[in-house]
């Protein structure tokens, strides 16, 4: 059987993917920064924190790397309501996405704070330093400098990972390509296009991590 | 019909678990055959075989789980194959996990030092012998940890499959809220069991990590 191959309805219809992409990259940059934010100070929180925040941080962490994100999806989207609280599907899928990231950027800046060697922070302490100028100076930014790669790499898998918010019909380019699939019948064209534009943004993010850590972190 | 959310319920989503097991199982078979070639092109002596191994771990990892499902159960269908979602779900998970299986042994090859090969080569062993021998037992203790680790990955991301179709854990799930009308409760279930699956994993491969460093 020979199949021809027809990509023009599909470019046709460019505009419900750009807006999908659109949605795709608001989501993926507002979860870098709230994940990253939950991470410094989970982070923060499950080193240096009393025991009970400790262990309450420990908690969290586990649950959400040992369970998938889309359940996780489904339980702030489809369950939340019954317990009173309602999001629209993009709202549910930004908090979801940030509670998961979240407990990942912990997990990852928690081991860069514990490389950080104790006798650092006692060389800040000599200098006469307060409490949050250590951890501002001598702690997170060597920590970062370090788990950088890791972030990076994790916050790309992020970025793929968004597609899946499709399925609680938040309206991001993997949804919009199946509202494209459904009115062209092209399946294989679409997820073929799909999944470069996806391959490009992959790209283009690790490019964009590369010259942020030589802006930020590279030694001058 | 919206009937009560009862314990057969629970029963049911726990009996879906082996269809998450089972996918779990083919797709860790299958991205473990994939992994082992991509492992191998990626420490071959040839470049262009190299270059090609980086390639595929590169595309893959550069696209989403679910573009790659989708492409096998609607795409294949154009060739005149009919898919099944075992079908397309077996393919799609065998072609991610080797992507990932295969950069993780990689780095395992790579971690022994180059003096073990030389070694291997001043005993007059053949480069296949020297990666038989020598290589590979060394490498393959260091593997251990992180596979479990990823076995994790793995498990969680069967998931996905659910969106085609498959019936496993999720699809149970879903099932199961469009009949009782629950899903706060019914998917607290699911996130349960998922984490029941990989809680002891994660621990484990910690343990064995933990283990190696202290033997090294």
């Amino acid at each position: 059987m020979t199949y021809s191959f027809q990509f023009r309805d599909v470019f046709a219809a460019w505009e419900f993917m750009l807006d999908g992409l659109v949605l795709t990259l608001e989501l993926s940059l507002v979860t870098m920064v709230s994940g990253l934010v939950i991470g410094m100070a989970g982070a923060a929180g499950r080193v240096y924190g009393p025991s009970w925040l400790r262990a309450a941080i420990a908690v969290y962490v586990e649950v959400i790397r040992n369970t998938p994100l889309i359940v996780q999806l489904f339980l702030i989207f489809f369950g939340l309501p019954s317990a009173g609280l309602k999001f629209d599907a993009n709202t549910a899928a930004m908090v979801a996405l940030s509670i998961n990231l979240g407990a990942y950027s912990i997990e990852i800046i928690r081991a860069g704070l514990q490389a950080i060697p104790r006798s650092q922070i006692e060389a800040g302490q000599s200098l006469g330093l307060s409490g949050v100028q250590i951890f501002r100076y001598v702690v997170i930014f060597p920590a970062l400098r370090m788990m950088f790669p890791a972030l990076a790499s994790q916050f790309v898998l992020l970025m793929l990972a968004t597609s899946v918010v499709s399925q609680i019909s938040a309206e991001d380019l993997f949804h919009m390509a199946s509202i494209v699939q459904s009115r062209t019948f092209r399946d294989f064209e679409v997820y073929i296009i799909v999944a470069a534009a996806y391959l490009v943004l992959a790209i283009v993010f690790r490019l964009l991590f590369a010259a942020l850590y030589q802006l930020v972190f590279a030694r001058r | 019909m919206i009937r009560e959310l009862g314990f057969i319920d629970i029963l049911y989503l726990i009996a879906a678990m082996r269809w998450t097991l089972a996918l779990t199982a083919i797709a860790f078979l299958g991205g473990g055959m994939v992994g082992l070639v991509i492992a191998l092109l990626r420490v071959s002596p040839a470049l262009p075989l190299r270059w090609l191994g980086g390639l595929y771990v590169h595309v893959v990892q550069g696209t989403p789980l679910l573009a790659w499902l989708f492409v096998f159960f609607f795409g294949l269908s154009i060739v005149g194959v009919e898919v099944s979602p075992w079908i397309a779900a077996a393919a799609a998970y065998s072609i991610y996990a080797g992507a990932f299986l295969g950069e993780i042994w990689r780095g395992c090859l790579q971690a022994i030092p180059k003096t073990q090969w030389e070694a291997g080569a001043s005993l007059g062993l053949s480069l296949t012998e020297q990666m038989r021998y020598i290589i590979v037992p060394q490498a393959l203790r260091l593997a251990i940890p992180p596979t479990v680790g990823f076995l994790v990955q793995l498990i969680k991301n069967t998931s996905l499959a659910a969106v085609i179709g498959f019936i496993e854990l999720t699809r149970e799930g879903q099932l199961t809220t469009a009949v009782t009308f629950r899903p706060f409760t019914v998917y607290l279930i699911v996130a349960a069991l998922y984490f029941a699956l990989c809680f002891p994993l994660t621990q484990v491969s910690r343990r064995l990590e933990r283990r190696l460093h202290v033997a090294r």
